[in-house]
């Protein structure tokens, strides 16, 4: 046996005692209406994200006296917005996400909120994450109950999670696996499958390490892909079987990570789309993104809030270069649990607050649309007196982009995927035909 | 064959077996557990520690000057990061040592349960500098008292103030807004006001727990009973004090009398804030919560109701008398009907077997690797909640695979040096399976005999 092929077998072996049956990992391809194969990024921004900054709503008559300082001008002034339809714009640091606009390939949400009214980061998320109203309702995610949906035969993998871990909206009974580069020498086939044979009588171990197995195998097999451009070290290709006291290097040396060119997220999201290009891959990629929880010095065109979102622009930008040819059948999906106070705090920033921004976009996206039933910010149009007002439950999104993009029977998604959900019907339209 | 009772009083309670330790724990474990709350917590042993004060003034009077230097058109913005991260590196080396040296675990564990209750995050400006010295001066020294004291001290920190930004939070009405306001007339900047951060997670995760019946009133309320609980040696509005040391500013705090959970406090300037977080701290609320996040690290992720309750009533009899609860909680029989009840973090991962290896923490060698490459970069959570504390969030695919990974370089590097063999049951006790005891015995090599052992279900739990 060579050693791919041996890896090959224990990969099988692995999945066997998971207690699962896996016929092909063609089984992973499926297709929407139209017999293309939909590829879905789910990119969660915690903190909330300031809807308002991201997307001013410079024609307001009231959005310049909430925002003073930091209130963006209308495109074309200095330091001016992006131009989106004449009344919305772009926050001047979303270039890419600007020109995916003008090529009818995003879709914007504004004064849309998931069903959670309170005002805490972690409940916040943990409701846009389980799909129902109440925070910890239940302990699995929209996502991976919509991944467990989908008509056809059952497969393995269907979900990737960029990370080690897993976050709430991909956790559930579909099986799902994470993955992240590794700084660490591959283990050797005997000792792998003496692992195998440990794990086999645990019910969680098991899985995880097969699902682990996949994914690295996935991930290998994109040669010259995100393999060579991330280290992520070909593990599973020769891995000599180390003698004792020799070779693996001392885990205390490692210097550590340097910063990934081409961005913080750089790195992630080469990951995501090495495993989307395959067409045997995982069809659902999802990822989180941090720091946009900006109480104090939030900045304006420029400043803190600025660098930041850039810095999620040039990744997007990245993931459409790096899809390639699968751009065209992608739909990018950024939600954020809340929004933040519609004026500005007395330090500089903005505290928690309701309705904010989403963004849909890819290839697969009807887009150059704002999407938006506007409540205005006058003080008697703002929620509670000082928060955006929401208009639109963002389960309509959701339910939407899940029905047109990859599939998901509507009765699914009213049982399992967003239960008692059945008033906040699905958009239509957001996906091209 | 080792006693359950040491086995869950080392693994789970403390920080993982070292060789010998169950042996000398003996009994059912309880007594050991005990013992360990009679005298003071141990402070850190490295006198070379700075305190938050001196880090603090230090890092201020840098970035005036690379502000200053920034005017006149220099880049010396990476100053300031290379000035705190080597003082991380030694605060959370520091911490590793002791976690991996102590015969205290227990009291070892409350505290790293405590700072993660009052989490800072090393991500925002500062507090890699600080979150060490948060630790050793607001938590640790208390983490054998009372809640009440706990919470006062940690809310004061400076770190605290600085990671939740209540610093510059000014009272809408106070001297220094009104003399901003009039200043400000015809220019559009904003008069100086208030910042909920601080009083939102003091009331959603350090105290009532959300839904523990407050309101958006209350956190805004709160927000200006805290105003001017700042820290000295800032800029401009905030320039005076000692640098680097809670100060009360009056003149930015908001005045007059306010209501907080429908109950009235007079305005006594910073003792307002004092009266409210003493009330909080005997709330039911706070109680619950503790009880809920104490019976949740050392019990299950969805621990038993009856425990839960048993705790937070202790909590309450015993005014928030810390060891009267730990002494309930060692007492709960729940505690200890589980045996791998918990799934390891990446921290307990590391500490238990660096403590089971009899590892070295070597300072000169890069001994924070493991952390960041196991997905745990110590006081890094990310969030003002701190770590999450239920298997969903750690047992990951990539996850697993990188521990397995990590304990075979592990073994590689230790070679024949140790006995897995031997180890295995001084440090898995009666938890030890026969599989996993088959399994090393038939390795083909000591490395891989010790990445079984690592890697063994039984270790990766407590």
């Amino acid at each position: 046996m060579t050693v791919m092929q041996r890896r090959e077998f224990l990969t099988a072996a692995a999945l066997a005692t998971g207690g699962a049956l896996i016929t092909s990992r063609l089984a992973f391809a499926r297709t929407a209406a139209g017999g293309r194969r939909s590829r879905f990024v789910v990119v969660i921004l915690r903190g909330a994200l300031d809807g308002l900054a991201a997307v001013p709503p410079y024609g307001d008559r009231d959005y310049g006296r909430l925002r003073g300082e930091f209130a963006l001008r209308a495109p074309g002034q200095p330091k001016g917005a992006l131009p989106l339809n004449g009344f919305f714009g772009l926050h001047p640091s979303l270039g890419f996400l600007g020109q995916s606009y003008a090529a009818r390939e995003l879709i914007v949400f504004h004064a849309v909120a998931s069903p959670y009214r309170e005002r805490s980061h972690f409940d916040g998320q943990d409701v846009l994450e389980n799909g129902t109203t109440v925070p910890h309702a239940l302990q699995s995610g929209w996502l991976n109950r919509a991944l467990a949906a989908v008509p056809g035969e059952h497969s393995r993998d269907a979900g990737v999670a960029l990370g080690q871990n897993v976050p709430l909206v991909m956790r559930g009974p579909a099986e799902v696996t994470s993955w992240s580069p590794s700084k660490l020498t591959g283990l050797d086939d005997d000792t792998l499958a003496r692992i195998t044979d440990l794990y086999a009588r645990d019910p969680l171990l098991s899985v995880r390490l097969a699902d682990a197995l996949m994914a690295d195998r996935v991930a290998t097999e994109q040669q010259g892909g995100m393999a060579q451009d991330m280290s992520a070290a070909p593990r599973v290709a020769a891995a000599p079987n180390t003698a004792p006291g020799q070779a693996a290097p001392p885990p205390a040396n490692q210097p550590p990570a340097a910063p990934a060119p081409g961005g913080a997220y750089a790195e992630t999201v080469r990951a995501a789309a090495g495993f989307l290009r395959q067409q045997d891959g995982p069809q659902v990629a999802v990822f989180d993104t941090t720091g946009w929880d900006t109480h104090a010095n939030e900045g304006g065109a420029e400043g803190q809030l600025a660098g930041r979102l850039a810095a999620l622009d040039k990744g997007l930008a990245t993931l459409k270069g790096e899809l390639g040819p699968v751009w065209k059948d992608t739909a990018v999906l950024l939600v954020t649990e809340f929004g933040r106070t519609a004026a500005i705090n007395g330090t500089r920033g903005t505290d928690h607050g309701t309705a904010t921004m989403a963004f849909l976009a890819g290839g697969a996206v009807a887009g150059g649309r704002v999407i938006a039933d506007w409540p205005g910010l006058s003080s008697r149009a703002l929620y509670q007196g000082r928060d955006l007002m929401p208009t639109l439950d963002l389960r309509c999104v959701l339910k939407g982009v899940l029905d047109e993009h990859l599939g998901i029977p509507a009765r699914s998604l009213e049982a399992t995927v967003f239960p008692q959900s059945e008033r906040s019907r699905a958009l239509q339209g957001l996906i091209r035909a | 064959m080792q006693q359950l009772g040491s086995t869950i009083a080392a693994n789970r309670f403390g920080l993982g077996a070292r060789p010998g330790e169950l042996a000398s724990i003996g009994g059912d474990g309880r007594d050991w557990l005990r013992a360990q709350l009679h005298h003071a917590p141990p402070a850190l042993a490295d006198a070379q520690l700075a305190s938050c004060q001196e880090v603090l003034g230090e890092a201020f009077a840098l970035q005036r000057e690379i502000q200053q230097a920034r005017r006149s058109g220099n880049d010396v913005q990476q100053k300031l990061p290379q000035f705190l991260q080597p003082i991380y590196k030694s605060e959370a080396t520091a911490r590793f040592q002791q976690a991996v040296m102590t015969d205290r675990p227990f009291i070892e564990r409350l505290t790293q349960f405590w700072t993660n209750h009052f989490a800072v995050s090393t991500d925002k400006q500062y507090m890699a500098g600080l979150a060490g010295s948060f630790e050793r001066e607001a938590i640790r020294p208390r983490v054998l008292g009372n809640f009440g004291d706990l919470l006062v001290a940690a809310e004061m920190h400076p770190a605290m103030l600085l990671y939740l930004d209540n610093q510059l939070s000014v009272g809408p009405h106070s001297p220094t807004a009104i003399r901003a306001g009039l200043r400000s007339r015809g220019n559009n900047n904003r008069p100086p006001g208030i910042n909920e951060n601080l009083g939102r997670e003091i009331l959603e995760l350090h105290t009532l727990g959300v839904g523990g019946g407050y309101t958006q009133y209350d956190v805004t309320t709160f927000a200006t009973v805290i105003t001017g609980w700042s820290v000295g040696g800032g800029n401009g509005l905030w320039a005076s004090g000692p640098p680097g040391r809670f100060v009360f500013r009056p003149d930015q705090h908001e005045p007059g009398p306010k209501t907080v959970l429908g109950r009235k406090y007079g305005d006594k300037g910073y003792e307002q804030g004092v009266e409210v977080l003493n009330d909080l701290a005997q709330h039911p609320s706070t109680a619950r919560h503790i009880a809920t996040k104490l019976a949740r690290h050392f019990i299950a992720d969805d621990p038993p109701p009856a425990a839960v309750e048993r705790l937070a009533r202790a909590f309450t009899e015993f005014g928030g008398d810390l060891p009267s609860v730990y002494r309930v909680l060692i007492a709960t029989p729940e505690a200890w009907e589980q045996p791998l009840g918990k799934y390891k973090t990446p921290n307990d991962f590391i500490v238990s077997s660096y403590r089971g290896l009899s590892l070295p923490v070597d300072a000169a060698h890069g001994p924070l690797a493991p952390f960041e490459l196991l997905g745990q970069r110590t006081w890094q959570p990310g969030s003002p909640a701190g770590w999450p504390d239920r298997s969903a969030d750690w047992d990951g695919a990539s996850a697993l695979l990188k521990r397995v990974e990590w304990a075979d370089a592990v073994g590689g590097r230790l070679g024949s040096r140790r006995n897995a063999a031997e180890l295995a049951p001084q440090l898995l006790g009666a938890n030890l399976t026969e599989a996993t005891g088959t399994a090393i015995a038939r390795a083909a090599s000591a490395q891989q005999a010790m990445t079984l052992l690592l890697s063994a279900p039984e270790f990766m739990r407590r």
